[in-house]
């Protein structure tokens, strides 16, 4: 029997909204999905919360409104049973919960059973597809700190040519994801390089950039190098 | 080796054919044969191509027929094409996809109360992919767009047609066992 204040080790998996993170609680501590233990559920789930919270990230308002119904959730459940109304059997307050925990689980199965036919599917190649593969190919993926380190040394090369900085609030983050974006939209693909070309003001520099990391984030872009050091390629996912 | 001269026809158009063959382009093919005919004479033919030999496969998928090199054989052919694995679909991606595959013809807000998450930018990068495609819209407040798959839904994870995916209850029944 695992005691109510048995504290929640929380690790930093990738969570896909409240539901996922819910479900992983219960399976990884194989929880009876179908009398959840409310109290000690909700406050792994507040804790994981205020872990994401320290860490700086941003805690979708999906998550927040997970946690207010399984406050609400935990404090129906301490009410005590009305015996003069309600003469029809009461629901249990998890039981609309339940459902959805369980219908996105079968989803979620589903997503797994297709990531395995794709697996599955890219082992096999068809006639016409059996061009030599382009040079992004051999490119290897870069992770955050390659991303920063060409980041620098593109500023690095352009801080002479910065006479004047004109203070104009004309760049904005989302500005430059939709430049990304159409971007991407028009020719497919591009360089790193090539990108900052187009806007050499320090603030645009670093919009760019904040911009680049927020759509790896999304998952709607992938970088591509050769090496170290070497050009950074942007590709649409 | 096929003795059937039309059979014989049939393979050397599905050898190269860049896109899985459907019944109807055969029959445009060979009019004089009869579609019941051309679809028995294509599943012989495939029947017999892959009992000869284990390198080449002809498979159906999205309703068509087509060759492609056998799945054991990936590491080789990765090797001759000097190519890494493909990018595969991101999580949200894969959530998203199945439950429209599941739920067609569903509206956005739908998909998203049963991932718990918003997916925006999902929606438009399988739109983008034509793994899903706009089916008009619901007649509801607010007329939300309505999305099933697309076309190379199929393709891209090498289904034939949705039913070879197991039912929404099957996978009740393995997540209850």
């Amino acid at each position: 029997m695992v005691t109510e204040t048995e504290t929640c080790q929380v690790q930093l998996d990738v969570f896909e909204g409240p539901l996922d993170l819910l479900l992983h609680l219960i399976r990884t501590q194989e929880l009876d999905i179908r009398d959840i233990p409310i109290a000690r559920v909700t406050r792994q789930y507040l804790d994981y919360l205020q872990l994401m919270r320290d860490l700086n990230m941003t805690v979708a308002g999906e998550y927040l409104v997970m946690a207010a119904t399984l406050i609400h959730i935990k404090s129906r459940m301490l009410l005590p049973e009305d015996d003069l109304s309600e003469p029809e059997p009461e629901e249990d307050p998890r039981e609309e919960l339940v459902r959805d925990l369980l219908q996105y689980e079968q989803f979620k199965k589903a997503a797994h059973l297709l990531h395995e036919k794709e697996i599955l599917e890219q082992s096999s190649w068809t006639r016409g597809t059996n061009e030599f593969a382009e040079e992004e190919k051999e490119m290897v993926v870069v992770d955050l700190f390659d991303v920063v380190r060409a980041f620098h040394r593109i500023v690095n090369r352009y801080k002479d040519r910065i006479l004047v900085e004109i203070d104009r609030d004309d760049v904005t983050l989302d500005g430059k994801i939709d430049e990304i974006r159409r971007l991407l939209q028009l020719e497919g693909e591009f360089f790193f390089s090539l990108f900052f070309k187009r806007g050499i003001s320090r603030r645009h520099l670093v919009v760019a950039l904040m911009a680049l990391l927020e759509l790896v984030r999304l998952g709607e872009i992938r970088l591509f190098q050769k090496g170290a050091f070497q050009d950074i390629r942007i590709v649409a996912c | 080796m096929l003795k059937d001269p039309l059979a014989s026809q049939i393979l050397a158009v599905l050898f190269v054919a860049k896109e899985p063959v459907s019944i109807p382009q055969l029959h445009q093919v060979f009019p004089e044969t009869s579609s019941q005919d051309l679809s028995r004479l294509v599943r012989e033919v495939a029947k017999e191509f892959n009992t000869v030999q284990d390198s080449v496969e002809i498979r159906q998928v999205a309703g068509g027929y087509r060759m492609n090199s056998h799945a054991r054989h990936h590491e080789t052919i990765r090797r001759y094409l000097k190519s890494r694995p493909s990018a595969r679909l991101s999580l949200a991606a894969l959530e998203t996809l199945a439950v429209i595959a599941y739920k067609q013809p569903v509206t956005m807000p739908e998909i998203a109360e049963i991932r718990g998450v918003k997916g925006t930018s999902t929606i438009r990068t399988l739109l983008e992919k034509k793994l899903i495609e706009a089916q008009g819209r619901k007649k509801t407040v607010g007329r939300p767009i309505l999305y099933g798959i697309g076309r190379q839904f199929l393709v891209h994870f090498g289904l034939n047609d949705l039913s070879e995916l197991p039912t929404l209850a099957e996978f009740e029944e393995i997540l209850s066992s």
